[in-house]
């Protein structure tokens, strides 16, 4: 997860508090990302346990300590600036089951089911858009959040579309010989798997 | 007289676009293509909609008929209330100059015009006097951020400041109606959504647009999106709830 190390990204520009830490972080994500305090201090408390990053030394606890990060966090934020996340995709993406499932259950019509997701992730698209009329015009971080937001909804759509395409086809195709299978999606092994 | 008198200026309860029961086929049966089947669409004053669809779903199409370019086969087109049908050569071709601006995908700018005298061309074209109409020119130039193009040529032009171009000609003197092909050409999407953006704020008051595209980002700056496929709508957004229901997906992990 990315909050330990935003974190250190922003103790990179030198010691700060739990509370500015908090106000920086959701500034710096387009304030797409809420993050309550206690998280913060919570985060801070094992930076601090791992040696990522140090406080003040006084006992006080609470909003009157500062943090700043060690060598050894400098070196993990760079360490995970090159890392590359996970992108593999999710074990059961829930909206290619649904097209799945919609193309082999009888009396069901894909393309209205379909249709019906690809309208929905568009009114999403057209809300992000609206974020990028108004604030993201002046504020850089929500423009990128906003812009990685549209972008993974145009990619659902237009899987959408060719998902169309392929149905359209296979309707159009006559069915092939035996010894030649059309390959079916396998339901049960997508499913087994993880 | 009378038609066009009854719905012109009786203002934003009259939908600038209107389509009912709009067909258009090419041949005869039984080879008979039919490129729209039956499209029902309304545009409203200070509405952007987007139509969308596949190539070959009939989007440019329902453009040309909306710009009075093409004929339905069947079915009626208003614009600002008036009824295309029957009316007369010379009417339908100033209400295309007057009324109506197109932005098409290559920009269709006239490279031996700058970029003044190709906003203003429009109105020149309907005999406005020449001071008036580059002065109107030059003021769209200046809502789109591009004045100080006035005395460049199209080929002097980048891409983005073309297109720009191409959009105040579209909306010299408040057009009413707006009409978009893939607006955004071969732009990169951060500059093909400047695009958008300056259509949806060009969307004048009391004006509409017609924007088709295959381009979900594009589409999505559109108030409404319309699906077109096979010549038929298959479905539309509703309008959707303000951004602030994007901001509070819930904490973090």
């Amino acid at each position: 997860m990315s909050v330990p190390h935003v974190l250190l990204a922003l103790l990179s520009e030198g010691p700060k508090y739990g509370l500015q830490l908090r106000e920086e972080f959701e500034a710096g994500t387009g304030e797409v990302w809420p993050l309550n305090v206690g998280q913060v201090y919570k985060t801070l408390g094992r930076l601090e346990r791992d040696g990522l990053a140090e406080s003040d030394g006084t006992e006080q606890e609470g909003p009157q300590k500062r943090f700043r990060i060690t060598v050894g966090g400098r070196q993990a934020l760079v360490g995970w600036l090159r890392t590359p996340p996970d992108l593999t995709s999710p074990p059961r993406d829930e909206l290619v089951m649904k097209v799945l499932v919609a193309a082999r259950v009888p009396g069901t019509d894909a393309h209205e089911v379909i249709q019906a997701h690809r309208v929905y992730a568009l009114e999403l698209m057209q809300q992000w858009t609206r974020l990028k009329e108004g604030e993201a015009r002046d504020d850089l971080s929500l423009a990128l959040v906003v812009d990685a937001e549209l972008f993974r909804l145009d990619a659902v759509i237009r899987w959408l579309d060719a998902a169309e395409v392929r149905l359209e086809r296979a309707a159009a195709e006559p069915p092939r010989p035996a010894s030649a299978p059309v390959p079916v999606p396998q339901l049960r092994r997508l499913g087994a798997r993880r | 007289m009378s038609r066009a008198g009854r719905g012109g200026d009786s203002g934003n309860t009259v939908a600038v676009l209107e389509l009912h029961d709009v067909s258009k086929t090419y041949g005869q049966e039984p080879a008979r293509v039919y490129a729209l089947a039956g499209v029902d669409l309304s545009v409203r004053a200070g509405e952007m909609v987007a139509v969308m669809g596949p190539s070959g779903s009939g989007k440019s199409t329902l453009l040309t008929i909306a710009g009075s370019l093409e004929e339905p086969t069947s079915g009626d087109v208003l614009v600002c209330g008036m009824a295309l049908a029957g009316m007369p050569r010379a009417r339908r071709a100033r209400l295309r100059r007057r009324v109506i601006g197109y932005v098409f995908q290559d920009f269709n700018l006239l490279p031996g015009l700058t970029a003044a005298e190709n906003a203003a061309l429009p109105l020149e074209l309907d005999g406005v006097a020449v001071p008036r109409a580059r002065a109107a020119g030059l003021a769209a130039l200046e809502a789109l951020g591009v004045a100080d193009r006035a005395g460049w040529f199209p080929d002097q032009l980048s891409g983005g400041e073309r297109q720009r171009v191409a959009i105040a000609r579209a909306v010299v003197e408040d057009r009413r109606l707006l009409l978009a092909d893939e607006p955004s050409g071969a732009l990169d999407s951060v500059n093909a959504g400047e695009v958008m953006r300056l259509l949806h704020e060009a969307c004048p008051r009391g004006g509409a647009a017609v924007v088709v595209t295959h381009d979900a980002q594009l589409a999505a700056w559109a108030d409404r999106v319309v699906f077109l496929r096979d010549g038929r709508v298959t479905g539309t957004t509703t309008r959707p709830p303000g951004p602030e229901s994007l901001l509070m997906p819930g904490e973090i992990r």
